[in-house]
């Protein structure tokens, strides 16, 4: 188990590099000149040159990189180029992301699970397509359209939940639009279990634990639900990562004040450092999710252990 | 205890001392799929008594498998349908107890062996899990005292070192070692009535003969009754009491088992016992019956074998056999011998 | 890690091992293709989806066919109309610089069609040729490409999106579609790769190969053929995607900028005034998630009926 973990780790190093690095080229090759952009009309060609060697702006792409990763594997994320450090930034944004992916996290898991489940279980009936048709809507309707629908409904002309922003805090303020950014990972979620319900129920264990003359509770919640769960659980794993990407849009439909929104008005401004760092993060967050689910998925599948 | 009860139904045994442990009687299953109706079982009759081996014979498509899945209630229903037929267990009919009733017959009173263990145990449970499940459940046992009781069921079924393996799961046993686990799943509530299906056919030939002999003895011990399903001639010979061969869902001949194998009276079982390899007959050619099984969705009208049988007649074509009690020349009675075939007589005779 | 998802341990006599098939190989996958089209025929879905689908290429190819209005044209937009609702004759109302918003939804189909058309041959063109090359080279190419591809699979579309598109500059469809694809061909790539190497140590591979076959050869006659069916149901599910996607990166901005025309765009604009004027907002959306909807709709039916595992 522990050798599984690190070769897990060991192997999530190299796409972490490549990603950083990737993403570090396509920042810095953008068009226009930061340092020039950031003294506006007041040049001084003094005070370009140390700011340009601070950071390291001169230097091969490959070396400035360097500079940055080393500080990344030491937890420095760099500073913008007005001085203020990336790590205060993330450090104010980034709850609002993590609290809005979390809930929508929370969402798509069990209503997704729950819908797959009874999809499966009555399958061909009513509820069955029920469940296909409102997955099929929630994949088609797009996020910002589906938000700014039930905001509209919801917030304004019922107004069960706050229009926007983030001043009644957690759960209030994040309910819908975790609801919105989880949508589409729910039916997602609900069509992976219906499937893998369904594989499990008509596998040989599961005829052996009916011929057990065990209760169908038992047969459907202890021999098919914990086999069916092995590739919904990768799912939510890999998802968490694309839930943070995704956030971007709630993030503008519900105008909060997230890693998102950051992002977007950094990429205007050509922020590299910023760019550079919170996307860092988010690829971070991806592969730790992905190493978790990995272990995991040792866990729940013992064949995955010894091979 | 004569398993030809064709036309006329035995009179119900009433009593449980003289009944049969399990009576099927006149059983049909069909099997509604979108191409139409497959008809995997067609009046299948049989009994099997404590202490008794039953060997069913036929190949696959042959409905020996849905015949003890419908036995054993775990048929999946739809698409299965069962329009017509009952299954007396110690005299009451199985198929009109309610599902709470069945389910506590199943494992407990009727247990089943799979063909093939690893997909049938699960494989994410530890085997000490999925055996101590059954008293867990059934007996209301708890979680400690049901692993001290899987641990002696595995030194029972000869697993070695069963105290520390009882945590392993599935994948980590040896193919002959699983089937033992299921063999010991199967016994651990000490049922009356073991139906085994194909039991060693994923098995190695040399593992397939250890986990029969254990079967039998435990059988023995016990004093179970035992259905025994399998393709395979060889493996019944030893084991079985009497042997019922199967051809496209009907029972087509009954017999003890050594006397089917020195005079096979259906032509069916003819070709089966001569397609088995011999050594005397090296360097001839094998023996294989001609032709495909039938397909389910259309049995041939008649005697279902007629289009592969060397006998066949115009009345093959028309009329459907009984199964025939067979005799001596002389009239003597044969008990317990049977067959469906129009020239039995030729057959066995001949 | 989805590998192990791929490469489950499988019993090797267990019922699910793919069942080995000499001979007769063409026949097969022809079988497949024909009994799948059967299948996919009395479909309901398939005709409904198939009628929007069809709708929807007569208005990207000719829009003027159902408005006799061009939104290019000089006096198109008339700001004395700004965010009037619905009416006779301009039956979606006008947005906020008062162009007729029926018109503009209507020439709005062409760039979502050209996007989600162009990035799925491209995404399947290029994960195909390079999931080929890594499942049939194996070795440490094929490990170099696999890391290379989870590198490109780490990366989130939109945020991926967002970079390469400030940094390309100029956006219009073709850049999206070049962009959505440079960031999708991982997930053609992992199935392909993941079929080739499937369908390698097949027996009628070796046995092609025992003949004497050329590794071209065996790549297109014998393994091509056998991994076109995922590849097809991918593909297809990943129209709507797609043209969900370019909505979504032009609604941020960074998609196709205005003056053209994209649905994304539109209900960008009408964002602001939504809760006012809801219909700016309404009929683009309509249109969008219609046209997503059509073709995940395919998307389901074709992997239903052409998806061999499910069969």
């Amino acid at each position: 188990m522990g050798r599984f973990v690190v070769r897990r780790v060991l192997q999530a190093i190299p796409v972490l590099i490549g990603v950083t690095f990737l993403i570090y080229c396509l920042v810095f090759l953008l068009p226009g000149d930061p340092i020039r952009a950031l003294m506006g009309e007041k040049q001084d060609p003094h005070l370009a040159l140390v700011l340009r060697a601070k950071y390291h702006l001169d230097d091969p792409l490959v070396v400035q990189y360097w500079h940055y990763i080393t500080g990344v594997f030491r937890g420095d994320l760099g500073t913008t180029y007005t001085g203020r450090p990336i790590s205060d930034i993330v450090s104010q944004r980034f709850p609002v992301t993590l609290k809005l992916s979390l809930t929508a996290f929370g969402f798509e898991a069990v209503i997704g699970i729950l819908a797959g489940i009874f999809s499966a279980l009555r399958r061909g009936k009513f509820l069955d397509n029920v469940v296909f048709i409102a997955t099929l809507f929630l994949i088609s309707i797009p996020v910002f359209v589906l938000g700014n629908v039930l905001q509209l409904e919801l917030g304004v002309n019922w107004k069960l939940t706050p229009v926007a922003g983030i001043e009644d805090g957690w759960p209030a303020s994040y309910v819908l639009p975790g609801l919105v950014l989880a949508s589409t990972s729910m039916a997602y979620i609900a069509r992976l279990t219906r499937t893998s319900m369904i594989e499990s129920v008509r596998s040989d264990y599961v005829r052996t634990a009916i011929a057990k003359g065990l209760p169908r509770r038992r047969v459907i919640g202890v021999h098919a639900l914990r086999n069916s769960l092995i590739p919904v659980v990768t799912f939510l794993g890999m998802d968490l990562g694309s839930l943070m990407g995704g956030a971007i849009i709630t993030e503008r439909v519900f105008n909060l004040p997230g890693i998102g929104g950051q992002l977007a008005q950094s990429v205007s401004l050509r922020e590299g450092p910023v760019i550079v760092g919170l996307v860092t993060l988010l690829i971070l967050i991806y592969l730790v999710a992905n190493l978790a689910v990995d272990v995991l998925y040792a866990v729940l599948d013992p064949r995955i252990r010894y091979e | 205890m004569t398993i030809i009860e064709d036309a006329v139904p035995a009179p119900r045994g009433s009593d449980e001392e003289t009944a049969p442990l399990l009576e099927v009687r006149d059983l049909h299953v069909e099997f509604h799929t979108r191409e139409g109706v497959a008809k995997a079982v067609n009046g299948v009759n049989y009994t099997v008594s404590a202490g008794e081996t039953l060997a069913v014979l036929g190949e696959s498509g042959s409905g020996k498998s849905v015949t003890a899945q419908a036995v054993m209630g775990i048929l999946d229903m739809p698409p299965a349908r069962i329009p017509r037929g009952e299954i007396l267990f110690r005299g009451q009919d199985m198929l009109k107890m309610s599902r709470e009733e069945r389910r506590k017959i199943r494992g407990a009173q009727i247990a089943m062996i799979f063909q093939d263990a690893l997909s049938a145990l699960n494989p994410v449970l530890t085997v000490g899990y999925q055996l101590g499940e059954m008293f867990r459940v059934h007996n209301g046992m708890s979680r400690k005292d049901a692993k001290a009781r899987s641990i002696e069921l595995m030194d029972r079924v000869k697993i070695p070192a069963a105290a520390a393996r009882v945590n392993d799961y599935p994948h980590q046993f040896s193919g002959g070692m699983r089937q033992r686990i299921m063999i010991a799943m199967a016994l651990a509530l000490e049922p009356d009535l073991i139906i085994a299906d194909e039991p060693t056919t994923a098995l190695d030939v040399t593992v397939q003969a250890q986990v029969m002999d254990l079967l039998a003895e435990l059988q023995r011990e016990y004093q179970m009754g035992l259905i025994l399903i399998t393709h395979d001639l060889g493996v019944v010979a030893d084991v079985a009491d009497k042997i019922a061969v199967m051809y496209a869902g009907r029972i087509v001949e009954t017999a003890p088992v050594h006397e089917l194998y020195k005079r096979p009276a259906h032509p069916y079982t003819r070709g089966l016992l001569d397609s088995i390899p011999r050594l005397d007959q090296k360097g001839q050619e094998l023996y294989a019956i001609k032709g495909l099984p039938p397909n389910l969705l259309h049995i041939p009208a008649g005697c279902a074998f007629n289009a592969r049988c060397p006998k066949a007649q115009d009345i093959c074509r028309e009329k459907v056999p009984a199964l025939f009690p067979v005799t001596e020349p002389d009239g003597t009675e044969l008990p317990g011998r049977g067959s469906a075939c129009h020239f039995w007589k030729e057959t066995i005779h001949g | 890690m989805s590998e192990q998802i791929i490469e489950r341990p499988v019993p090797a006599d267990g019922p699910t091992a793919k069942a080995p098939d000499p001979g007769g190989k063409p026949e097969r996958v022809a079988s497949l293709w024909r009994d799948g089209w059967y299948d996919l025929r009395r479909r309901p879905m398939f005709l409904i989806s198939g009628f929007i689908i069809v709708c929807l290429l007569i208005l990207a190819v000719a829009p003027g066919l159902f408005t006799s209005r061009s939104p290019f044209s000089d006096g198109f937009c008339d700001l004395s109309h700004s965010m009037d609702g619905p009416r006779s004759g301009h039956w979606f109302g006008y947005d906020v610089q008062g162009c007729d918003i029926y018109t503009r939804t209507v020439w709005g189909t062409r760039n979502s069609i050209i996007v989600g058309v162009v990035s799925t041959i491209l995404t399947t063109a290029l994960g195909g040729v390079i999931g080929i090359l890594a499942g049939l080279w194996g070795g440490w190419a094929d490990s170099l490409i696999s890391r290379v591809s989870e590198i490109f699979y780490a990366l989130p579309i939109l945020i991926g999106g967002l970079l390469i598109m400030s940094m390309v500059g100029s956006s219009n469809v073709w850049t999206v579609a070049v962009v959505l694809s440079v960031l999708g061909w991982p997930q053609v790539f992992r199935i392909m790769r993941g079929e080739v190497i499937g369908n390698k140590y097949n027996d009628y591979v070796a046995a092609a190969r025992a003949l004497g076959a050329g590794p071209l050869r065996i790549a297109f006659r014998h393994i091509l053929p056998n991994t076109l069916a995922p590849i097809v149901v991918v593909s297809t599910m990943n129209l709507g995607v797609y043209i969900a996607a370019e909505a979504s990166l032009s609604y941020l901005g960074i998609g196709v900028q205005s003056p053209d025309i994209s649905w994304g765009l539109m209900i960008s604009d009408a964002q602001d005034r939504w809760l006012t004027s809801p219909h700016a907002l309404l009929f683009p959306a309509g249109a969008l998630s219609l046209t997503v909807l059509a073709f995940i709709m395919l998307g389901d039916v074709v992997r239903d009926a052409f998806d061999p595992k499910l069969r």
